[in-house]
């Protein structure tokens, strides 16, 4: 087991952009040894039917991420502001669309 | 020989190829070395069909029979096939089918390149299209035979096997008979001899970075062109052709 | 949440509440040990069954009786391929690798679907394949897509998308055969024989006896239960086989007015059991075709992570 994990290729997570004008989206991961091999697995395996324009690959062990546990501490402070939302302002039918 | 003869079998000896080696990358279908591979070896795959279902429907019509692509992949013996032989060699393991694909990649890179400014508009079209696909499938082989030929020392011995016993089917590559030469003189076709010097530049680069020695010209074999091919042939057409041949009234 | 400073009691109503309000579950979330485990070995034995399903049908690719036939197998296949990976790709955010996966499938720890063990015979098994099991699948699927587990349900999602055209590439196969020639029709009415039961059995034992069924419904990994998945999918295919003219081999199927549904005879259970158990006519060459793919593939991985570690040192003395 130890020999067969050993020539496990590392793991890549795969972003597309569907088009231009859109972000860049998560759409899975694949294996590969280098960049250049995660980024032509990814046009053979998540552009097979014209999916994107653009392809990223990041290696997954790169990826920092946030964790549920922080949820609250993260997210939740902000759910009391919403004066950062335009729906907080209430104005006067006359004066229009702002 | 016509010239609309000579146009017909310039048109298959292309359609050919691609249909040859992309029966062959069907083979490795479900036995890739890691399941990435799998996606990317059909997509070439499928490339190749394609290209061989529309430049044998065109040789078809050129050829005026009523032959459609069908009937020419199906309904012909090994001797009327124009195939590289090159192409019609097993797979082995994964380094031959690697090297088989640069070598032939590379050329048909440069032989496309040259067919998009073919005087036969069709042609033109279809290279201008195939050529896309080509370019990704150069980068692909390229980098497998870098890697496999620079990675361990089991790869590398494999790569340099595979190059060595492949060699000599390169010059073929390269030959021009009378309906090469009627295909240059008439705008349509591309003068392979030429493109030696080029394929063989891109190929020593490769060679370097993947650390191969490049072969002696000790060996070289031939004889497509005139239908003489090697044993492995009639196997493959064998079971290509089974069912159309088993069940001649069939539609499928 | 806070999972730290929590019991155990209460992580678990936390997260029943959550899949109770169709809320997904993603991969760094709690989650029950169990489900995790129950995840792993269904999404994996998913993969297993794209992967190893892609040799019967590989098994006519160099002989698909036309050039656009062959492509549009070839392209086939190469979907059940990718979904294969989407599949292992989503499982692996639950803390297992790919070769894990694979291990346990070598090893026979892990399943494939049994319908794999079947062989193909003549080019309208190709036809059965797309029609019924992909057909079945895709009614497995569509439940799916809304699973609890956040990768699960994406992945099922772009798996039916992709896999729409499949059934019906098949259906045309059977069709173009059944309106063929007597030799076709009669591959065809063959191909439907060997083809119709297993298909049956790819939805699972009966819901009185599925082991894992009541607690797969509690955590929404599983949405349908089994008899109601192969209800529908016997309602939608019965009327597809008479309009091919062909003859489902069952006497016992028959419209049921009052229920709204077609009644339909036993499955052979001890047929299941026996192919599960390795009396298939493939079991042996389905198995030996992915291990000899991943051990005979393994010096090409090796030479791959060679190169990059060399031409990342390479980078670095030049840095």
């Amino acid at each position: 087991m130890s020999s067969e994990t050993k020539s496990e290729l590392p793991l890549y997570e795969v972003f597309i952009r569907s088009k231009n004008g859109l972000d860049h989206k998560h759409v899975g991961s694949l294996h590969a040894a280098d960049a250049e091999m995660a980024l032509t697995n990814a046009r053979d395996v998540y552009t097979r039917r014209g999916e994107g324009v653009s392809i990223w690959v990041v290696k997954s062990t790169d990826i920092v991420a946030s964790s549920p546990e922080d949820r609250g501490s993260f997210y939740e402070p902000s759910d009391d502001k919403l004066y950062r939302h335009p729906t907080f302002f209430k104005l006067p039918d006359e004066v229009g669309h702002m | 020989m016509t010239d609309q003869k000579m146009h017909f079998d310039y048109l298959l000896r292309l359609g050919d190829n691609s249909l040859i080696l992309g029966q062959r990358l069907a083979e490795w279908c479900g036995h890739a070395p890691m399941l990435e591979e799998d996606l990317a070896l059909t997509n070439i795959g499928l490339d190749l069909l394609g290209q061989a279902r529309m430049l044998l429907a065109y040789a078809g019509e050129v050829e005026g029979k009523g032959r459609d692509e069908d009937r020419l992949a199906f309904h012909r013996d090994t001797m009327a096939w124009r195939n590289l032989l090159l192409l019609e060699q097993p797979n082995g393991d994964f380094a031959h089918t690697m090297a088989r694909q640069l070598f032939f990649d590379a050329f048909q890179y440069q032989q496309f390149a040259g067919l998009c400014s073919s005087s036969d508009e069709r042609l033109a079209g279809i290279a201008a299209k195939s050529l896309k696909e080509i370019t990704y499938h150069r980068r692909h082989s390229t980098d497998w035979v870098i890697r496999l030929g620079d990675g361990t020392e089991e790869s590398h011995e494999r790569m340099q096997r595979a190059v060595d016993s492949l060699w000599g089917y390169v010059p073929e590559m390269f030959d021009m008979d009378a309906v090469d030469d009627a295909m240059v003189a008439a705008g349509i076709g591309v003068d392979v001899a030429a493109l030696r010097g080029e394929w063989d530049r891109y190929i020593d680069e490769v060679f370097a970075e993947a650390t191969l020695s490049r072969p002696e010209d000790s060996w070289s074999v031939r004889g497509s062109r005139e239908g003489k091919h090697s044993e492995h042939l009639g196997y493959l057409l064998a079971e290509m052709q089974f069912l159309p041949r088993a069940y001649p009234d069939a539609k499928w | 949440m806070d999972a730290i400073n929590k019991e155990p009691e209460a992580l678990e109503a936390a997260f029943q509440a959550k899949v109770d309000a169709e809320q997904r579950i993603e991969p760094k979330d709690w989650m029950p040990e169990k489900y995790r485990q129950t995840l792993i070995r269904q999404m994996s034995q998913h993969a297993h069954s794209e992967v190893v399903g892609m040799l019967p049908e590989g098994n006519w690719l160099t002989r698909a009786p036309s050039l656009k036939r062959k492509a549009i197998l070839m392209a086939k296949i190469q979907d059940e391929g990718g979904h294969g990976l989407y599949l292992y790709s989503a499982a692996e955010t639950l803390g297992i690798s790919r070769d894990e996966m694979f291990e346990q499938l070598h090893s026979g720890k892990a399943k494939y679907s049994t319908i794999f063990n079947y062989p193909t015979l003549s080019w309208a098994d190709i036809g059965a394949i797309g029609w019924l099991v992909d057909g079945a699948a895709i009614v497995n699927q569509i439940a799916l897509c809304r699973c609890s587990y956040g990768p699960y349900a994406r992945a099922m999602i772009r798996i039916c998308k992709e896999e729409s055209f499949h059934q019906r590439q098949g259906y045309e196969i059977m069709m173009t055969m059944a309106q063929g020639t007597k030799e076709q029709r009669e591959m065809a009415q063959d191909a439907l024989n060997r083809w119709w039961w297993p298909t049956l059995m790819m939805f699972g034992p009966h819901d009185r006896e599925s082991a894992h069924s009541g607690q797969s419904m509690k955590w929404k990994i599983k949405r349908q239960s089994n008899d109601d998945l192969r209800q529908k999918f016997i309602d939608a295919t019965v009327p597809q086989a008479e309009f091919l003219g062909l003859r489902i081999p069952d006497d016992k199927l028959k419209w049921n007015e009052e229920r709204g549904h077609y009644d339909f005879g036993e499955i052979d259970w001890e047929e299941f059991r026996s192919v599960v158990n390795g009396n298939g006519l493939c079991n042996r060459e389905r198995l030996q075709a992915r291990v000899d793919a991943h051990d005979g593939g393994r010096w090409v991985r090796e030479a791959a992570l060679a190169h990059a570690a060399k031409k990342e040192a390479r980078k670095v003395e030049a840095a």
